[in-house]
């Protein structure tokens, strides 16, 4: 990816609410225009808070933001133009029709009615024959549809989702990372916060780490994995042993599947891996290899790594 | 300015009536009909004249006021207080929009339907009584700034309450009591000396006066006085307003 202007420029951002919880403890990020940015980290690590002070929602305690050079607080209008968030609880007021609460979402950010492009929105989000049910008829998934539409109807280049797959089915899910596709496509920049793990590795560029109120790490998502990610060797035996061989001892192996399979752990980070050594011990303890496997952790692991490193 | 804004908020507050029609105005209208039926007819028949104006008529501007008051304060807190507790605040907090703009349009969305009310109870009081209105100008005048001031009032009481208890308090336990002593029903004259002097101090009185002049040229206050309370009124709600939302008072942590 090219290094241009960033979209979005948070600098020294803290929040402290009027309960004393420091929710957030300076938070510097640079956000590149058109990139897919997953914020990854457990309940209550400050993402929300973040979203919701870049939004307007939340007033910071200190720091600045920008978005697209603008300060939000200064030039707020043009910021808040930009922006479309879509929140993590299903808020939806309960006597309204969904294509008129859509378009009022339109109106709010200030751009002039368009029937077309609010119909052809709900269409693409499923919800063209749901355009005159009352919004409390809706299902959950139904609703969070509705939320993203709202979220897009103005057109924005910049789309929040806090934690959008939530509660939400296979089908939803899987029909939201197909308009995260798309919206991606057009230039739109994406920052999600998630707590699944499997979501920020499935469609992010880059994964900033929360937790506590810091960004603890922010990485491409390959680098970190490549940075962090601890790799495994697992051997397939021929004869199933029952207790590992002293000579292997300092390996720290795990023995599985009745002995027919040994787990090495080892860091990727590392010039020397200790692989060829323990081969060659294995075969000193006269053991035969019938297959060898190594496999990447997933970022949930090093998301653990990461936040235990912390803690 | 973000008219289209203004324009979404004023239009989904709007059509909130239409969906609620039988309890935003058939509601206020048949209770205010009863009151002419119970006051004006029935009992009314038996008082004599007050201040040279018919019975059933004198209460016209009275029954006016306690519905503009009541209903200008129950929808606006109401408008505001409902995405609060709904949650669905959130998106005009996050619309590149002033808190001046939300108050135009929630706050011009409750005028609005306040007055249509009143126009409305004016009809209907047409079937009861026969009546004039001697100062047209400064009725409507009265009939104008009650409706934005209350408004206000109710959007601050809205903003303030975070339950439905806080949110039903002041209308029922501080407006209606001012609204029925302040002489909506009857002439400060009509009390005792003490009672006089003591119903000074309720703001309502001053409005309802003025407003009984506009129609019938007998007020217990002086006009102006009339006028100028009502002004004050209006500023200070603009000014709590104005600091409510300086400070993000229960919007924005």
């Amino acid at each position: 990816m090219t290094e241009s202007a960033p979209i979005i420029s948070i600098k020294g951002l803290t929040k402290t609410y009027d309960n004393e919880h420091q929710a957030l403890k300076g938070i510097d990020l640079d956000i590149r225009e058109g990139e897919i940015l997953a914020l990854l980290g457990p309940n209550g690590a400050g993402k929300t808070t973040l979203i919701s002070a870049i939004c307007g929602l939340v007033s910071p305690s200190s720091g600045t933001v920008t978005v697209a050079g603008y300060d939000i607080i200064k030039d707020f209008r043009k910021t808040r133009e930009m922006i479309g968030l879509v929140p993590q609880e299903l808020t939806l007021g309960a006597f309204e029709r969904v294509g008129n609460t859509v378009a009022f979402s339109r109106g709010l950010f200030g751009k002039a009615p368009n029937a077309k492009f609010i119909d052809d929105l709900l269409d693409e989000l499923t919800l063209g024959d749901k355009k005159d049910n009352m919004v409390q008829q809706l299902s959950g998934g139904m609703k969070r549809r509705v939320l993203i539409a709202k979220a897009l109807s103005h057109e924005p280049q910049i789309l929040f989702l806090d934690e959008p797959t939530a509660g939400v089915d296979v089908e939803l899910r899987k029909d939201m990372w197909s308009i995260v596709e798309r919206l991606r496509q057009s230039g739109v920049t994406i920052i999600l916060t998630t707590h699944y793990i499997e979501e920020a590795e499935e469609i992010a560029d880059r994964v900033g780490v929360i937790a506590g109120g810091e960004l603890l790490e922010l990485e491409d998502k390959k680098t970190l994995m490549e940075k962090l990610g601890k790799k495994q060797l697992v051997v397939e035996l021929k004869n199933g042993i029952n207790t590992i061989p002293s000579e292997l001892g300092e390996y720290g192996l795990e023995l599985a599947n009745d002995g027919l399979k040994l787990t090495y752990t080892f860091d990727a980070r590392q010039e020397r891996t200790g692989m060829t050594t323990l081969l060659t011990s294995l075969s000193q303890a006269g053991l035969v290899v019938t297959d060898l496997n190594t496999r990447q952790s997933s970022l949930e692991d090093i998301f653990v790594d990461i936040v235990k490193a912390d803690a | 300015m973000n008219t289209q804004a203004v324009r979404a908020i004023y239009t989904a507050e709007m059509r909130r009536t239409r969906n609620t029609l039988l309890q935003s105005v058939a509601a206020p209208v048949i209770s205010t009909a009863l009151y002419f039926v119970v006051f004006g007819s029935a009992i009314g028949s038996r008082i004599e004249s007050v201040d040279g104006v018919a019975y059933g008529a004198f209460i016209v501007p009275g029954l006016m006021m306690l519905s503009l008051l009541t209903q200008s304060i129950s929808n606006a807190s109401f408008g505001i207080f409902f995405p609060k507790f709904t949650g669905t605040i959130y998106e005009v907090m996050s619309a590149p929009i002033s808190f001046f703009e939300i108050l135009i349009g929630y706050v011009g969305a409750a005028a609005t339907k306040s007055m249509i009310l009143g126009v409305l109870i004016l009809i209907t009081a047409t079937f009861f009584v026969d009546l004039r209105i001697a100062h047209p100008f400064w009725m409507l005048g009265f009939f104008l700034l009650t409706c934005v001031s209350f408004s206000l009032f109710g959007f601050i009481i809205g903003l303030w309450a975070d339950n439905f208890e806080k949110l039903q308090l002041i209308p029922s336990l501080v407006i209606t009591p001012l609204v029925f002593l302040g002489g909506s029903f009857y002439s400060v004259d009509m009390l005792p000396a003490f009672w006089q002097k003591i119903s000074l101090l309720n703001p309502v009185l001053y409005l309802i006066s003025g407003f009984r002049w506009s129609f019938f040229e007998v007020s217990d206050v002086g006009v102006g006085i009339s006028l100028s309370m009502i002004l004050v009124f209006l500023l200070v709600c603009i000014a709590i307003v104005w600091i409510m939302f300086k400070t993000g008072y229960k919007l924005k942590p």
